[in-house]
């Protein structure tokens, strides 16, 4: 069964080029995760991510007296996982499940043998994965600022 | 009667604390009795004065119902702060006001409504938030996206909870860190915008309060979603002492805040906003 329709109705994939979503299609399936799973842990090999189409996800890290700590959550129309583009391709957090989550995942090592044969795809695909990664950033520094800590309002 | 307009550079009449209810671990909502009538719109603040500590301006969170008890809710940050956040039932604080700009809700009608609060930031939008609920049939969508700094910092939940489960207004809520008990989202309000569903971006007003920085980035947000920048209005804090445009501390560019503010479009505001020098 095809997952063009699909692809083509997930927000990170908006208006890319047919041809581009026939061939990500060829490396993607459909993946369902129960409630409390794990979709990866931390240090696992990193060969997929994931277009959330429903549900929501958890990414936590753990430590020692602390416990596992909340960086974010992710839902519908979100992209889970950079990993498989980074040499190591390791999961950096644990992807936990908080409301039964339906995915689509993309096999990393068939998307990087196609970006390899068609640098187009490949730079498309670093466009979009490096605007999700400022995005992702720019959020961060805003936690970290803790701008809720000082007075206001 | 006290009205917007008839308040001005006059003495602080006492308002008896009827109730006092614990928001959070440093919130407060003080439930106060005004001596004679007393109308605000929403978005406007008091100054509130403690007799031999001082006088800070609070915004209006609400009224009570059914006794009409006028709502203060108060941050403990400092000394006056503090002291008005320690404050029981029967003792008196006295107030001036109703002082400053009002969110321009009956200019919302018609389109629909976006409302991003930080923070402390909930307090002066939920009486905008109440008033566009009162009619909801004049407006499209009422979307609330709201951020806090832990679960446990979340202020109004029986509220929240509440609007939550209503199917006509949509409620988003996000914290900046939590451990794994929690359920709901992590993550900074900005980020909401994006996901926040269905309201039209031309016909969308918003009302925004938070810390500045966050203010900055949900505009930046509500901006690239196509919302125009004369319906994006923000109320500002500065340092407000006199709260009759007369001592000058609440400069922000070329506005007095107590008078022209706090709540302002992002149309006259963002020459200044992120101007280091303001």
């Amino acid at each position: 069964m095809t997952l063009e329709p699909l692809l083509r109705g997930h927000r990170f994939f908006a208006g890319l080029a047919p041809e581009y979503l026939a061939l990500i299609n060829g490396c993607a399936r459909n993946t369902v995760f129960d409630e409390g799973t794990f979709m990866f842990r931390e240090g696992e090999q990193a060969d997929e991510f994931y277009l959330i189409r429903d549900g929501r996800l958890a990414l936590e890290i753990h430590g020692p007296g602390r416990g596992p700590v909340v960086v974010q959550t992710l839902r519908a129309g979100d992209v889970a996982g950079f990993s498989w583009l980074i040499d190591t391709h390791r999961w950096q957090f644990d992807g936990r499940v908080i409301e039964p989550v339906r995915a689509i995942g993309v096999d990393g090592r068939c998307l990087r043998d196609k970006c390899e044969q068609d640098p187009k795809l490949g730079f498309e695909l670093m466009r979009r994965f490096a605007g999700l990664a400022v995005d992702r950033l720019q959020a961060t520094r805003l936690q970290l600022l803790d701008v809720y800590g000082h007075a206001h309002g | 009667m006290r009205t917007a307009e008839a308040a001005s550079w006059i003495a602080t009449a006492p308002w008896r604390v009827e109730r006092v209810r614990r928001e959070s671990h440093d919130v407060v909502t003080l439930a106060l009795v005004p001596p004679e009538p007393f109308t605000f719109e929403p978005g406007q603040f008091s100054m509130l004065y403690l007799a031999g500590v001082g006088e800070v301006p609070i915004s209006i969170s609400g009224t009570s119902e059914p006794d009409g008890l006028v709502l203060h809710t108060i941050r403990d940050v400092g000394a006056v702060t503090h002291a008005l956040c320690t404050l029981i039932p029967g003792q008196h604080v006295g107030v001036r006001g109703p002082y400053g700009t009002a969110w321009p809700v009956a200019a919302a009608r018609g389109g629909d409504l976006v409302v991003v609060a930080g923070g402390i930031g909930l307090p002066p939008l939920r009486p905008a938030i109440r008033a566009a609920l009162a009619e909801r049939d004049k407006f499209g969508h009422i979307v609330l996206l709201y951020g806090a700094r832990t679960p446990a910092d979340l202020l109004f939940t029986d509220e929240l909870t509440a609007w939550r489960g209503r199917f006509d207004l949509t409620v988003e809520v996000t914290v900046d860190a939590a451990d794994s008990q929690w359920r709901g989202n992590v993550g900074v309000v900005p980020d909401l915008i994006a996901r926040a569903g269905p309201f039209d971006p031309g016909l969308t007003t918003v009302f925004t309060v938070g810390p500045e920085i966050m203010m900055r980035f949900a505009v930046r947000a509500l901006l690239g979603s196509g919302v125009a920048p004369e319906r994006i209005y923000l109320s500002m804090e500065r340092n407000m002492q006199c709260a009759a445009a007369l001592c000058g501390h609440c400069q922000f560019g070329p506005f007095l805040i107590c008078r022209d503010g706090p709540v302002l479009s992002y149309q006259r505001l963002a020459r200044w906003l992120g101007m280091r020098e303001v």
